[in-house]
């Protein structure tokens, strides 16, 4: 094949990229990603009416059509309150938890190299669960403290993390390994705090280890939703650079990506995701693990994707909840298990399935 | 950005890429004290030594993956730390000894990975990113494997869709460490006639870490050999490889002769030295 | 070998400390010339030795499980609990405490056994192990049915009455408390048939780790190598946590620490892996029971608090080599 000078428009050599098409005006040329773009679409419109959907149900049964009516702002009485008071809450607060933890997930896993990357890699997690144990247990504070607790130790713990794993600047799988230490440090005193503490008080910071939903307001909401529309599309433009990390670290100095920098602000916005998530609704933790997979596997990406795994985190969660909220088993059904349970049976059923790449 | 044309490797050309008194060092180890080094333009230049003699310290720093703790990279007059990376990596290219194919990626993919550098927000899939890839993955022979995945190929195979990524970054400079190791014997000539026709063809400048002395004898216009982080001999093959330097660098007895098809400088191991 | 010293060593600081110390010279008398007229002798006789060697068992188990599923998965986040194993007993003992009221350790270990099976049998078939080894499914496949599977347990937990969470809350943080005889016998004959399989595949894991492209040229099957692996890891781990309870920090890092002693040649990385981490959950049980008496703190959280802030130190220091 000969490959002589290019000539405008002659496009004599084309390359097949996997699932995308390329469009190109004069200087400027765009790679969209199409099936990526339309699943993320999809899930994306799922969303919306499983959102919906959520916000119909429950003690006080509306139509859909009176709740988009309501949405609409034509809305009134008992059905207006009830909606825009507890339901839309509850349900913005699920999305929109859903999504920071699809996204951090996504760049956790990029960044550890591992399909079992998450925010506890870099003891995010186990860290905020400290901190929330121990107002419950120990200080016996209020929802409010606990969640701050929460959030504050859980954002300690990483900077700590980090910090260790910092010398010489380089981070990587050293990151790994000190999170694995400090995440196991700090389960072990979860655990004495649980095993010690007062019965009642263990079972309530057991309750609230596995999330919730329930009782949410806007206050709730706006914190991780106002993170959410902010620090995403941060992390999307961060996520072709952390592909490119992917392939190792020399690899990518030399293809010009400023890896260390890099990292580090892709981290540090993961992990605020994580922090939003975590105080708006607990620990949620398998959504992160789960999404960024589930959403490869769909979409054939071996790119980081961030809007994609977003919205299967979102996805996620709000099935979740409808599921606890819809079967009629009368057990109490914590978010944080529901997500374990539906993302773990739908990530197992995608396995059994003959995979073709 | 088109690949340099014809050009013979001229003798008196600046070399583009040299180091100053570098002093190099890692994980609290210095590995090399003021070292100097010039790259010769427009020439094969093989790097050798015996087991972390720091030549892949050397190269690292070369490629700016490495920060010298005293003295400077210099590429192409300017400090190599002055540049925007992106610079850099137009400039120079490297294939490093370790890389991470991403889960399920395809060869097209990956090689196409090497026009990061070229690339800009609103310039995400040019035509010559389409030339570059096309001509890279057919230069190193993957193109039948374009469409599989990384992870379904043989590790020779996997080693040239890397390279092919390398090339696709259509630097003037070309630096690889160890590039023929997991190959076998046919492939690792493929890749250094290739690196050869690189050379001679397109006019790039090369640097390779090599482990076979014969190789470097055959392909190299200039040698540079190292141990213990200090380069000890650097020149011509046939200047370089003398039975008094493998003895005293690589602890080997061995007799040399001129190889019966290239003329090149053929070592022929006796045996090894036990004092080292 | 000294490691072999220390845990002979740390065994009988375990036969000796705890609620009451007793003097060496009746520990051994205890052993050899026993009074079962002597009370001291009895506590020795029935509590203290069996539960130490279930310790030194325990310790034997998870390191060499930890160290064949890292070697298996070439992951370094993978810790013997991916396969399933620690999920599936604890879902079994939660529902036998909730559901039957169990509460003697000997039935947790029966149940843990059987959670342990299932579970891992599960993950062998879900993550494809019978008709190709693809690693990165089987931790996912592992991974996803660990997460459902802790989910149930919580929500059978968070549903049930108090004392069974009081029950589960004891048992789910690790301790070889009351473990006497009863335990101690199934559980050494089946970690001694894992630690056997696993003696077998020693060979086979160093080519494994290089991928199976080259495992297959060197003459070794992936598919018999994964299949046995996932057996022995399954066994070993299953028969772990089924005696004590998840004891999680163990079987993560110990093989990393053999590592860095031993290089990556298996042959000695397992034997390491093995006696390290037997040394160190003897030594973390002895060391609960004299911390907090007349109570104790449960040997899986001594494990980590102890080995956690070691484990960072070593990291720091570069001694833990990538794998």
């Amino acid at each position: 094949m000969s490959l002589d000078a290019v000539g405008s428009g002659d496009v004599r050599a084309r390359t097949t990229l996997r699932g995308a098409r390329v469009m190109r005006l004069g200087p400027v040329s765009l790679l969209v990603r199409t099936r990526a773009l339309l699943t993320t679409l999809v899930l994306l419109g799922l969303v919306a009416v499983l959102a919906a959907y959520a916000l119909s149900v429950g003690t006080f049964r509306l139509h859909v059509a009176e709740v988009v009516q309501i949405l609409l702002g034509n809305g009134g009485g008992v059905g207006e309150r009830i909606v825009m008071n507890i339901r839309l809450p509850r349900v913005l607060t699920g999305v929109f938890a859903g999504a920071a933890l699809g996204a951090s997930g996504a760049v956790f896993q990029s960044v550890s190299r591992n399909a079992l990357g998450s925010p506890d890699v870099i003891g995010f997690t186990t860290g905020a669960a400290t901190g929330a144990i121990a107002q419950i247990v120990i200080f016996g504070g209020s929802a409010v403290a606990v969640a701050l607790s929460a959030v504050v130790t859980g954002l300690f713990t990483a900077a700590v993390v980090y910090l260790l794993a910092s010398k010489g600047g380089r981070t990587g799988y050293r990151l790994i390994l000190i999170g694995i230490g400090v995440g196991s440090i700090l389960g072990a005193l979860n655990g004495l705090m649980l095993v010690r503490g007062d019965l009642d008080d263990a079972i309530s910071a057991n309750l609230w280890l596995a999330g919730s939903l329930n009782a949410r307001t806007w206050v709730h909401v706006w914190p991780v939703l106002v993170g959410v529309v902010v620090l995403v599309p941060l992390v999307a433009v961060l996520s072709r650079r952390l592909s490119m990390i992917e392939m190792g670290d020399d690899v990518a100095r030399q293809l010009g990506v400023r890896v260390e920098r890099t990292r580090l602000s892709a981290v540090f916005l993961a992990v605020l995701l994580a922090a939003l998530a975590t105080a708006a609704a607990g620990p949620i933790a398998f959504v992160a693990l789960a999404a960024p997979q589930l959403y490869g596997r769909l979409a054939r990406m071996s790119d980081l994707a961030v809007f994609g795994s977003a919205s299967m985190g979102a996805l996620l969660l709000i099935v979740a909840d409808l599921t606890s909220q819809l079967l009629p088993l009368g057990l109490t059904l914590p978010i944080g298990r529901m997500t374990g349970i539906i993302g773990g049976i739908y990530l197992i059923w995608l396995l059994t399935r003959p995979r073709s790449v | 950005m088109t690949p340099p044309g014809h050009s013979e490797p001229s003798a008196d050309v600046e070399p583009r890429l040299r180091a100053d008194t570098v002093t190099l060092a890692y994980d609290g180890r210095t590995v090399s004290t003021d070292l100097s080094v010039s790259i010769p333009s427009g020439r094969f230049t093989v790097i050798l030594g015996p087991n972390a003699c720091g030549k892949t310290t050397l190269l690292r720093a070369l490629a700016r993956l490495l920060n010298p703790h005293g003295g400077q990279v210099v590429l192409d007059g300017k400090d190599i730390r002055r540049y925007p990376t992106k610079e850099v990596a137009r400039r120079l290219g490297l294939l490093p000894q370790s890389s991470f194919a991403p889960f399920g990626i395809s060869v097209a993919d990956l090689v196409a990975r090497g026009r990061f550098p070229h690339q800009r927000a609103l310039q995400q899939w040019s035509q010559a990113d389409d030339v570059a890839v096309t001509h890279a993955m057919q230069v190193t022979n993957v193109t039948e494997l374009a469409e599989r995945s990384v992870d379904e190929l043989s590790g020779g195979q996997r080693q040239r869709v890397w390279l092919a990524m390398v090339l696709a970054q259509e630097t003037p400079l070309l630096l690889l460490d160890e590039p023929t190791t997991f190959l076998d014997i046919a492939h690792q000539l493929e890749v250094l006639e290739l690196c050869r026709r690189l050379n001679r063809h397109d006019g790039r400048t090369l640097v390779l870490v090599l482990h076979d002395l014969n190789q470097a004898a055959r392909y190299a216009d200039h040698i540079i050999v190292m141990r213990d982080g200090a380069i000890v001999a650097e020149g011509a093959p046939h200047a370089v490889l003398t039975p008094t330097m493998l003895a005293e660098v690589f602890g080997l007895q061995a007799h040399i002769m001129a190889d019966p098809i290239t003329g090149t400088p053929l070592v022929i191991p006796i045996g090894s030295l036990s004092s080292r | 070998m000294s490691l072999a010293v220390l845990l002979v060593g740390v065994v009988l600081v375990s036969f000796v400390v705890g609620e009451k110390n007793v003097a060496l010279s009746d520990t051994l008398a205890a052993v050899v010339a026993f009074d079962p007229g002597n009370n001291d002798h009895l506590l020795v006789r029935h509590l203290r030795v069996p539960r130490t060697l279930l310790a030194v068992i325990v310790g034997c188990a998870l390191g060499v499980a930890g160290a064949v599923m890292q070697a298996l998965t070439r992951n370094p986040l993978a810790d013997p609990g991916i396969l399933g194993v620690n999920a599936g007993a604890a879902a079994a003992i939660a529902a036998a405490i909730a559901f039957l009221g169990t509460t003697d350790v000997v039935d947790y270990m029966w149940f843990g056994l059987l959670g342990a099976a299932v579970a891992g049998g599960a993950v062998y078939l879900l993550g494809g192990l019978r008709r190709g080894t693809d690693p990165v499914r089987v931790v996912l496949a592992g991974a996803a049915l660990t997460v459902v599977l802790q989910a149930l347990t919580q929500v059978v937990l968070i549903n049930s009455e108090e004392a069974v969470f009081d029950q589960f809350r004891h048992w789910t943080v690790g301790s070889l408390q009351g473990r006497g005889f009863a335990v101690l016998g199934p559980v050494a004959a089946l970690v001694g048939f894992g630690l056997l399989l696993a003696a077998t595949l020693v060979r086979a894991l160093d080519a494994a780790v290089l991928g199976s492209d080259i495992s297959r040229a060197l003459g070794v099957d992936p598919l018999r190598v994964w299949g046995l692996s996932a057996l022995a890891v399954i066994v070993l781990a299953g028969g772990a946590t089924a005696a004590a309870g998840p004891i999680g920090f163990v079987g993560l890092t110990a093989p990393h620490l053999a590592r860095s002693l031993t290089g990556p040649d298996h042959r000695w990385v397992i034997p390491y892996s093995m006696l390290l981490s037997a040394v160190l959950v003897v030594g973390s049980d002895a060391i609960g029971r004299v911390v907090a008496r007349p109570g104790e703190v449960g040997v899986g959280i001594v494990v980590a608090l102890i080995g956690g802030p070691f484990f960072v130190y070593l990291v720091r220091r570069g001694k833990l080599v990538q794998l």
